[in-house]
C-alpha cells in the first residue's frame, strides 16, 4: 500500500489532492463527495474584501433607489431586517464545511485594505478554518507604482495577517513577479507558511463583433501546469515553507510531475469540473496504480525528484528562450522537439 | 401600517398573546372586507387597513360587519375620494361616506393619539360587539414624525380583558356547535331584526369612555368622547375632528392669552354621536358654534359634523345646559390635505363673533364663485419663539427625507426638545423636490401646518435657486445653508437678484457646502444627505458638535448597517468631512446679479397655462380663487411642453457621422426628448447655426436633410438611449453615435435647436412603414415630458401607441403610475398634433378600468350607429354619393381613416347652416363615423387583481377594445406591493418574504377565449415584434389584450439596463414573446405564435440582476434557492406549454379537431339546410 500521506501547511494530509477554490464547495454534499473521493483538504472560494464593498454599496444602491421622493410610495422594496452579506454566508459555511467533514478546511482570502485583510482573516480563523490561503493578485495599473512597491506591500500583509493569527498562512502568488525565489523568500521571512502557484485570472476577452470586452476564465489545461513545474523545481529546496501547485493539474501523471518538481501539494479544480467530483478518486487510484507498479512505497519519495537542484544538468531550468548555440545535450533534446 | 404588519410577521415578530398574526394581501380592498369578514366569522381577532377609495369598497362588507355585532377594528388614514379629480391627500371625505355602515368611528389627531386610540379602539370593539373604523387624516398626521411614548406590551396586556375575546370565539362559526348567521329576511322580519342591535351601539360611548379611563389609569393620558380645551368661560366654540383640532388648539392658546373666550371640542368618538357627552363638554358660556367639517357633501343641508351638532342642539334646545342656545355655522376646511393654520382658526373665530355670521363657509381658499370663503390674516402666527423652524428642500432621492426623519429620532432621543418633521413631495417621480419641515423645541409641538417662517433654511440642490424663491419662508435673520458647487468667495454672484434682495434685506447668515464634492470624494455619489445633515447640526448648534457627530453616526449605524460596512464607512467618511468644508458667506452690501429666477412655465404658453397651471408649477397653487379652476375635472392637454425641468446633468449628444438612424433611441426614451425629423434644405435655412443634420438613409429621401434632436430641458436623464443605441465607433468603443454630455454647456444652444426643430413640419405619415421602428421615429409621439421616474419602462410603450393611433386614440386609464404620470397636475404629458387631434383621455378609477373604456366604446359604437341613422335619413342634403361614401367607407388603413375625415369635412360644411333636429344632432356626433380606437391602459395590479372580473368580462364580451397592460409586476405607484404578476421568488411588499407562488399568466387566460387577441411583448427583447403587435391589437375587430413588459424602479436595479434586463427576461424563457391572432384561424392556420427562441440562458443570469430577487437569497438564501429552483420549472413548464401550443397545426390541418365557429363553406352550409330540413 502506498503512503500517500503528506504534511502542508504544518497539517498533516492523509494525499496530495486538495480541492483548490471552485463554485463546487459552496454546497456541503459536494464538500462531503470531496473528502470521500480522496481530497486531503479544501481550500474554499475566495472571500473578497472589493466585492463585499461593492454588494454592500449595490444593495444601498438599490433599496434607496427612488425613495422618500413621491408621496404614496416613499420606498419600492421593503428593508428587510437583515441581509446577510457574503462574508458572514461565507464563515456560516466555512463553520458548517467544518460540520461536515474531517479533513482541513482553508479559507481563502483576497483583500482590498489592510485592515480588511487582518480582520477577515481572523473572522475566518475564528470560523475554524485549519489554514488561510491570501490570494494576493493586485493589478498594476497605475504607471507610478513600481513593482518594488506592489512587492512591498505584499509582504506587509502577509506581515499583518500572519502576525494576527495563529493559524498557518499560504501566499497564492501570479507568476509574473520578476524574481520569484527572492520574493518566496522574503514571504517566509514575514511568516508565510507556503505558496501556492499560481494563481488563474480573468482575462479580458474582445467580442470584436459588438466591439465588448468581457471578463473571460476558462478550465485550466494540462499545459498550463509547465511553469508551475518549472517555479516548483526552482524553489524546491532553497525555501523551506511548502509549495502548492495549482492550474493544470487533471490527471494523476500531472500529480506526480508537481510532487517530482518538488510541490507537497496540489490543488485541483477544473478537472472536477469537467470529469466530476469523483475525479479524485480516479486520480489517486492512476497514481497509486503507477507507484505500485515502479515499487515506491510512499509520495514522499518522489518529492523533489526533478526539482532543479536534483537534476544533474540545471539548464533545462535555466533557459527561458529558444537558443540556436546548442551547449548541451539536453537542450538539444528540446530543440529536436521543436 | 400593513406593510409594517408584513415586514414583521417575515421577522417573526409575535403579538401579545405570543403567536404570529397571519398578514395577507387580497386582490382589492373589497377582496381584504370580505377576508376579514370571513376571518371574523370563523373566530380570528382580525383587522384591515386602507384609506380613500379602497375603504369605498370596503362599505358593502361594514354593513354585514356591524350587522352582525361583529368585533373588528379597521385603521383609516382618512383620504380624499376622487371626484373631478383624484387626490391621494388626506381629508374626512372617505370616512365620512361610511357613517352609516353601523361601524363606532373613533378620531385620532396626533401620532401619539394614533397610538393610543388604536388600542382604545380594539379593546371597546371586543367589548361593544360593535366594530370600530379608527381614523385619522391622511398624511398630516399619517407621515408626521414626532416624539412619542410608546405602549408598552405590558399595558396592553393589562387592558385586554381575555374574558371579551373568549366570548367572541365563542360567537364565531364551528360545525362543532353550529349555526348560521347571514339569513335571508323578508319583509316581515327584517326591520325588527334590524332595531335589535340598537343597544349595543347605544352602549358603545359608555364602554369608549370606560376604556379611556382605564387607559388614562395606565398611560397618564386621559381622553374623553369630546375633549374641550380653552376658556371655560368660552363665548366661541369651533368644533371638530382630526389633526386641524391641534392647530386649533394652539390657535386658542394664542387668543386666550390675549384676554379672548374662545374653545375647541375634538370630537374622539364621532359614531355613535353621545349628544350628553357632546353637549356636557361645551362650555356652559357659549354662543356660538362652528362646526367643522375636513369633506363636502354637495347638496346637503350641511356637512356630516354640522349637522349632528345642528340636530344634537335642536333636539335638546328644551333642555340645554347651556345658557343659551347657541349660533351654529359650520364650514369645510382642509380638503386633499389644504393647510389648516391657527390664522384660518382665528378667522373662524372672527366670523363667530359677527352678528351674523356665514354658514356653509369655506376657508382657506378664494371662492370668488359661490362666495362661500371666509377671510382671514394671513400672517397671523401662534408659532413658540423658542420653538426651532427648518426647511430643507431637497432632490427626491438624495437623502434628504431620511436624514431629516434621523435628525427628528435624534433631537427627540438625545434632547429634552420636543420634534416634529413632515415631509412635502412634488407630483413628478424623476427629477422630484422634497420639501421637509421640521420643529423642534421645549414645548410641545401641535402645529399640524407647514412652516412658513423658518429660522433655517438648507437648499441641497443648487438648481432649485433658478427657479424658486427658496428664502421666501425664511425669517429675518435667518440661516440659509446653501449646497452650492461655488465657494463662499464664488456664490454670490451665481444667485438670481431676488435671493440676493432677499438675502439682504432679512440680514441672512448664509453658509454654502459643496456636498456634492464631499460625496463623491466619499463615495456616496449624489447622497448629500448625511453631509447636509452635520452642517444642520453644527450651525444649529441643538446638540455640541461632537455629540451631534456621533448620533448621527450612531443613526447612519442604525439605518443603513445592516447594508454592509463599506456604506456606513462612506456615510461616516462624509460626515466626517463634511464640516472642514462648510464656509460661511460674508454678504456683500448690495445686489450684483444681472439674472433673476426663470419662471416655472415658457413666457410662449397660452394663458391658461401660464396664468393657472404655471402657478401650481411655481407652487404657488393655493392662491389660486375657484374661479381659476374648471369646474369638472377637464383641462386642455398638451401642457407638459411648457414646464421646462432642466433636471438632466446629462443629455444625449448625437454623433451624426456615426448615427445609422435606426431609430432605436427615439423609440426607447421613456420621455419622448430624442426625436427625429427629415426636411427639406429649404426649411433648414433659418436653422440656428449649432443644428445638425445628417443626410437621410431612406429611399429617395437622400436629398433631405435628417436631425436627431434632444430637449435639454426636459430630459430626465435616464441614458437609456446610450444604452440602446447599437454603433459603436471603430476607434473608440466607448464613443456611441449618442453619448451622454454634460447638460449645462448645451442648454442653451440645443434649447434654441428644440424649439426650431419643433417648428419643422411632421413627416407625410403615408409614406412611411408604421411597422418599421426605423420609419416610427418620424412619427410625431402625442404623449411627452411625462413626470414618469428617469428610465420608466411603461412609457415607452404609451409613446408607441400615440406615434401609431394618437390622432384617434381614446384612452382609459387605471388609477397607477400611468394615470399619475398622466394627468397629475401642473402640466400633463398627452399632446395633440399639428391638425388639433390627440389622445382623449380619462381616468375613472382603479377597479374599473376594463369597464370604463368598455363604456367608451359602446358610446362610440351607439353614436356611430345613430350618426349613421342620421346620414341615411339626411342623404337627400348630405348628397347620395357621400352618405354612400361615408356609411360604407373601409377604414382599415389610417389612409382610409383620413379619407373618412375629409368625407365627415365634406358633410360638416354640406349641413352647415341645416337647422333640422337630424343635421344638428348628426353634427354633434358626425366625428364618430370616423374609426376611434380605444385602448384600456392599466398596471398589472389593476389587470392581475383589483381589476381583472372587470377586465375578463370585457375581454369576453367581443366588442372592439384594446388593452394594453404595463406590467411592472408590482403596485408600483404607491411603492411595490405584491400583485399576481409579481413573480416567484422576488420579494415585494406583502410579500417580504419572496412570492410563493408563480405568476399568472394572463396571456393563456385571454387566449382561453378564442376570440381575443393577445401579445406579450417586451420592447428590450423585440422591439419590431412589439409594434407588430400593437398593429395587430388595433387591426382585431374584437376585443385585444397586450401584456407589456415594464421595467420598473421596485424591480431594484439601475433602469439604465431596464432593455438589458428585458432581454434577458426574453432570453431565458421568462417572458417569452407571442401573439394568438384569431383572425388567423380563419385563415386556417395555427393562431397561437411563440415569437422567441427557447431558453438559451438559466432563469438566474436574468433574475439575480435585480435586488428584488438578490435581498432574498441575502436574506434567506435557502428559501431563495428553493423558490429560484420553482421559479426556473415554472419558466419551463410554461415554454413547454406554449412551445406546444405554437406547434400544434392550424385549423386548415385539423378540420376535424377544430372545426370551424361559423359555416364557411357552401357544403356545410347545405348539409345544416336539409339538416334542418330546408333547402337552399
Amino acid at each position: 500500500m502506498i503512503d500517500f500521506s503528506t504534511k502542508y501547511l504544518g497539517l498533516k494530509l492523509n494525499g496530495p489532492v486538495v480541492v483548490s477554490s471552485t463554485p463546487l464547495s459552496e454546497s456541503i454534499d459536494n464538500v462531503r463527495r470531496m473528502e470521500d473521493s480522496g481530497a486531503s483538504a479544501i481550500v474554499l472560494h475566495s472571500l473578497f474584501e472589493e466585492q463585499l464593498a461593492l454588494e454592500s454599496r449595490t444593495l444601498d444602491d438599490d433599496l434607496s433607489r427612488g425613495t422618500e421622493s413621491f408621496a404614496e410610495s416613499l420606498g419600492y422594496l421593503p428593508d428587510l431586517k437583515d441581509y446577510r452579506m457574503t462574508q458572514e454566508v461565507y464563515l456560516e459555511h466555512l463553520r458548517q464545511c467544518k460540520e461536515a467533514v474531517k479533513i482541513p478546511i482553508l479559507g481563502s482570502l483576497n483583500g482590498a485594505t489592510p485592515g480588511g485583510w487582518v480582520r477577515f482573516a481572523k473572522d475566518m480563523e475564528q470560523a475554524g478554518a485549519d489554514a488561510i490561503e491570501l490570494n494576493t493578485y493586485a493589478l498594476a495599473t497605475d504607471k507610478s507604482q513600481t513593482s518594488a512597491e506592489m512587492e512591498g506591500q505584499l509582504l506587509k500583509l502577509v506581515t499583518a495577517v500572519t502576525g494576527a493569527v495563529k493559524v498557518p498562512v499560504s501566499v497564492k502568488l501570479s507568476q509574473w513577479f520578476t524574481s520569484l525565489p527572492h520574493l518566496v523568500g522574503q514571504l517566509e521571512e514575514a511568516g508565510a507558511h507556503g505558496v501556492v502557484l499560481f494563481n488563474r485570472f480573468y482575462q479580458p476577452d474582445f467580442d470584436i463583433e459588438t466591439l465588448d470586452v468581457r471578463p473571460t476564465l476558462h478550465f485550466s489545461k494540462p499545459s498550463e501546469l509547465l511553469p508551475r513545474l518549472h517555479w516548483a523545481a526552482i524553489l524546491y529546496g532553497h525555501v523551506k515553507l511548502d509549495i502548492a501547485i495549482t492550474g493544470g493539474v487533471h490527471s494523476a501523471e500531472d500529480v506526480l510531475k508537481s510532487i517530482m518538481a518538488g510541490g507537497g501539494v496540489v490543488l485541483i479544480a477544473s478537472a472536477l469540473h469537467i470529469h466530476g467530483i469523483e475525479h479524485i478518486k480516479r486520480v489517486l487510484d492512476d497514481m497509486r496504480y503507477w507507484l505500485e507498479k515502479r515499487e515506491y512505497t510512499s509520495l514522499k519519495e518522489t518529492r523533489g525528484c526533478l526539482s532543479r537542484r536534483s537534476v544533474p544538468d540545471t539548464s533545462a531550468f535555466d533557459r527561458g528562450n529558444y537558443i540556436k548555440t546548442l551547449s548541451s545535450y539536453s537542450l538539444r533534446q528540446t530543440v529536436g522537439a521543436f | 401600517m400593513a406593510e409594517w404588519a408584513d415586514q414583521w410577521r417575515s421577522e417573526g415578530k409575535k403579538n401579545i398573546w405570543g403567536a404570529l398574526p397571519i398578514v395577507e394581501e387580497l386582490q382589492s380592498e373589497g377582496g381584504a372586507a370580505g377576508a376579514l369578514h370571513g376571518a371574523l366569522q370563523a373566530g380570528a381577532f382580525g383587522t384591515t387597513f386602507t384609506a380613500s377609495q379602497g375603504l369605498l369598497l370596503m362599505i358593502p362588507n361594514m354593513y354585514k360587519i356591524a350587522g352582525e355585532l361583529t368585533p373588528a377594528t379597521m385603521h383609516v388614514t382618512a383620504r380624499t375620494v376622487a371626484t373631478h379629480a383624484l387626490s391621494i391627500f388626506g381629508d374626512h371625505s372617505d370616512v365620512m361616506a361610511c357613517r352609516s355602515t353601523g361601524w363606532a368611528m373613533l378620531a385620532s389627531n396626533s401620532v401619539q393619539e394614533v397610538a393610543d386610540m388604536a388600542l382604545v379602539a380594539q379593546i371597546a370593539t371586543l367589548e361593544s360587539r360593535i366594530p370600530f373604523m379608527h381614523f385619522f387624516d391622511g398624511f398630516r398626521t399619517s407621515h408626521e414624525v414626532g416624539k412619542i411614548f410608546p405602549i408598552s406590551d405590558e399595558t396592553i396586556r393589562a387592558l385586554v380583558d381575555d374574558k371579551y375575546i373568549i366570548q367572541y370565539r365563542q360567537n364565531a362559526l364551528c360545525p362543532d356547535r353550529p349555526f348560521i348567521r347571514g339569513s335571508a329576511q323578508n319583509p316581515d322580519v327584517f326591520f325588527q331584526a334590524r332595531e335589535a342591535c340598537t343597544p349595543f351601539h347605544a352602549a358603545v360611548p359608555g364602554i369608549v369612555q370606560a376604556v379611556m379611563d382605564r387607559f388614562a389609569k395606565e398611560t397618564g393620558r386621559a381622553y374623553h368622547l369630546f375633549d374641550y380645551y380653552g376658556a371655560a368661560d368660552a363665548e366661541r366654540v369651533i368644533v371638530l375632528m382630526g389633526s386641524g383640532a391641534e392647530a386649533a388648539e394652539e390657535a386658542v392658546d394664542a387668543l386666550n392669552q390675549k384676554g379672548e373666550k374662545l374653545g375647541v371640542l375634538k370630537v374622539r368618538l364621532y359614531k355613535p354621536f353621545d349628544a350628553s357627552a357632546f353637549l356636557a363638554a361645551l362650555p356652559k358660556t357659549v354662543k356660538s358654534i362652528a362646526v367643522l367639517d375636513r369633506c363636502k357633501d354637495p347638496g346637503a343641508s350641511g356637512e356630516p359634523l354640522y349637522m349632528d351638532v345642528v340636530t344634537v342642539l335642536a333636539e335638546n334646545a328644551a333642555k340645554l345646559p347651556l345658557a343659551k342656545m347657541p349660533t351654529v355655522i359650520g364650514g369645510r376646511y382642509g380638503l386633499s390635505s389644504k393647510e389648516f393654520t391657527p390664522a384660518m382658526v382665528k378667522g373662524i373665530f372672527d366670523e363667530l363673533s359677527k352678528a351674523a355670521p356665514k354658514n356653509h363657509f369655506t376657508i382657506g381658499i378664494d371662492d370668488d364663485v359661490s362666495h362661500s370663503s371666509l377671510t382671514y390674516y394671513s400672517a397671523f402666527s401662534t408659532e413658540d419663539a423658542k420653538t426651532v423652524r427648518a426647511l430643507f428642500y431637497g432632490l427626491g432621492s438624495d437623502g434628504t427625507v431620511g436624514a431629516n426623519k434621523n435628525s427628528i429620532k435624534i433631537i427627540g432621543d438625545q434632547t429634552p426638545n420636543f420634534a416634529q418633521g413632515y415631509f412635502v413631495y412634488d407630483s413628478k417621480k424623476s427629477g422630484s423636490m422634497t420639501t421637509s419641515h421640521l420643529r423642534f423645541g421645549p414645548k410641545p409641538i401641535r402645529s399640524t401646518y407647514l412652516i412658513t417662517r423658518a429660522s433655517f433654511v438648507a437648499c441641497h440642490n443648487f438648481s432649485f435657486l433658478e427657479k424658486m424663491d427658496v428664502l421666501e419662508a425664511a425669517m429675518p435673520g435667518a440661516v440659509f445653508l446653501l449646497n452650492s458647487p461655488y465657494s463662499a468667495a464664488e456664490v454670490w454672484d451665481k444667485l438670481p437678484k431676488t435671493t440676493q434682495e432677499e438675502m439682504l434685506r432679512k440680514k441672512i447668515e448664509f453658509y454654502v457646502i459643496d456636498g456634492y464634492k464631499v460625496a463623491r470624494e466619499a463615495g456616496m455619489g449624489s447622497r448629500i444627505n448625511t453631509i447636509m445633515q452635520t452642517c444642520f447640526f453644527a450651525i444649529s448648534g441643538v446638540l455640541p458638535r461632537d455629540e451631534a457627530i456621533q448620533q448621527i453616526k450612531k443613526a447612519i449605524y442604525k439605518t443603513y448597517g445592516k447594508r454592509g460596512e463599506a456604506v456606513v464607512a462612506k456615510n461616516y467618511a462624509a460626515v466626517d468631512a463634511a464640516l472642514a468644508h462648510l464656509e460661511k458667506v460674508k454678504l456683500p452690501a448690495a445686489v450684483s446679479s444681472s439674472f433673476d429666477l426663470i419662471p416655472p412655465i415658457s413666457p410662449h404658453a397660452p394663458k391658461f397655462v401660464r396664468e393657472v397651471l404655471g402657478k401650481i408649477a411655481g407652487g404657488h397653487g393655493d392662491l389660486l380663487p375657484v374661479s381659476a379652476i374648471p369646474a369638472g375635472g377637464a383641462f386642455p392637454t398638451g401642457t407638459a411642453q411648457w414646464e421646462k425641468r432642466n433636471i438632466a446633468q446629462f443629455i444625449p449628444a448625437w454623433d451624426k457621422e456615426l448615427c445609422i438612424q435606426c431609430g432605436k433611441c427615439v423609440m426607447v426614451c421613456p420621455h419622448a426628448v430624442i426625436r427625429a425629423k427629415v426636411y427639406s434644405p429649404e426649411l433648414a435655412k433659418k436653422a440656428p447655426a449649432t443644428l445638425q443634420w445628417a443626410k437621410p438613409k431612406w429611399k429617395g429621401m437622400e436629398e433631405d436633410r435628417y436631425t436627431l434632436q434632444v430637449a435639454p430641458e426636459d430630459c430626465t436623464s435616464c441614458g437609456v438611449c446610450v444604452e440602446v443605441c447599437p454603433v459603436k465607433s471603430k476607434s473608440d468603443a466607448s464613443h456611441k453615435a449618442i453619448n451622454m454630455t454634460p447638460q449645462q454647456p448645451l442648454r442653451e444652444a440645443e434649447r434654441a435647436n428644440w424649439e426650431f426643430f419643433l417648428g419643422i413640419p411632421e413627416a407625410d405619415r403615408s409614406k412611411l412603414s408604421h411597422g418599421q421602428v426605423k420609419d416610427l421615429q418620424l412619427l410625431q409621439p402625442l404623449f411627452e415630458f411625462s413626470g414618469a421616474c428617469a428610465g420608466c419602462g411603461e412609457t415607452p410603450y404609451i409613446k408607441l401607441l400615440t406615434q401609431l393611433f394618437g390622432d384617434r386614440l381614446y384612452i382609459a386609464n387605471a388609477t397607477g403610475c400611468s394615470s399619475i404620470y398622466g394627468g397629475n397636475l401642473p402640466t400633463t404629458p398627452y399632446a395633440s398634433n399639428a391638425q388639433g387631434r390627440g389622445p382623449a383621455w380619462s381616468n375613472s378609477l382603479f377597479e374599473d378600468n376594463a369597464e370604463f373604456g368598455f363604456g367608451m366604446r359602446i358610446a362610440l359604437d351607439q353614436q356611430k350607429e345613430f350618426a349613421e341613422l342620421l346620414v341615411t335619413r339626411l342623404a337627400g342634403a348630405i348628397g347620395d354619393e357621400l352618405a354612400k361614401a361615408l356609411l360604407g367607407a373601409a377604414q382599415n388603413t389610417e389612409t382610409e381613416v383620413n379619407q373618412q375625415r375629409a368625407r365627415v369635412k365634406a358633410l360638416r360644411e354640406k349641413l352647415a347652416g341645416n337647422k333640422s333636429s337630424d343635421a344638428r344632432n348628426l353634427l354633434a356626433i358626425a366625428d364618430t363615423l370616423v374609426r376611434k380606437s380605444v385602448w384600456i391602459l392599466g398596471g398589472d395590479g389593476w389587470a392581475f387583481d383589483i381589476g381583472f372580473g372587470g377586465l375578463d368580462h370585457v375581454l369576453g364580451s367581443g366588442k372592439n377594445v384594446n388593452v394594453l397592460v404595463l406590467d411592472t409586476e408590482v403596485y408600483s405607484n404607491t411603492g411595490g406591493q405584491m400583485s399576481k404578476a409579481t413573480p416567484r421568488g422576488a420579494v415585494a411588499k406583502f410579500a417580504a418574504s419572496g412570492k410563493t407562488t408563480s405568476r399568472k399568466d394572463l396571456a393563456m387566460e385571454a387566449v382561453s377565449y378564442g376570440s381575443v387577441y393577445v401579445a406579450q411583448v417586451a420592447l428590450g427583447g423585440n422591439d419590431s415584434h412589439t409594434v407588430k403587435a400593437f398593429q395587430e391589437a388595433e387591426a382585431h375587430d374584437g376585443p385585444s389584450i397586450i401584456i407589456a413588459y415594464s421595467s420598473c424602479i421596485a424591480h431594484g436595479y439601475d433602469l439604465v439596463h431596464g432593455l438589458e434586463q428585458q432581454k434577458l427576461a426574453v432570453q431565458s424563457g421568462y417572458w417569452p414573446l407571442m401573439r394568438y391572432n384569431p383572425v388567423l384561424r380563419e385563415e386556417g392556420k395555427n393562431p397561437f405564435q411563440l415569437d422567441s427562441k427557447a431558453p438559451s440562458i438559466r432563469l438566474k443570469e436574468y433574475s439575480y440582476r435585480e435586488a428584488r430577487y438578490t435581498m432574498l437569497a441575502r436574506s434567506n438564501p435557502e428559501l431563495a434557492a428553493y423558490l429560484l429552483k420553482e421559479a426556473q420549472d415554472d419558466v419551463e413548464r410554461q415554454w413547454r406549454v406554449y412551445s406546444a401550443r405554437a406547434a400544434m397545426p392550424g385549423r386548415g390541418e385539423t378540420p376535424n379537431i377544430a372545426p370551424a365557429e361559423k359555416p364557411e363553406d357552401k357544403s356545410e352550409q347545405k348539409l345544416a339546410a336539409e339538416a334542418a330540413g330546408g333547402a337552399e
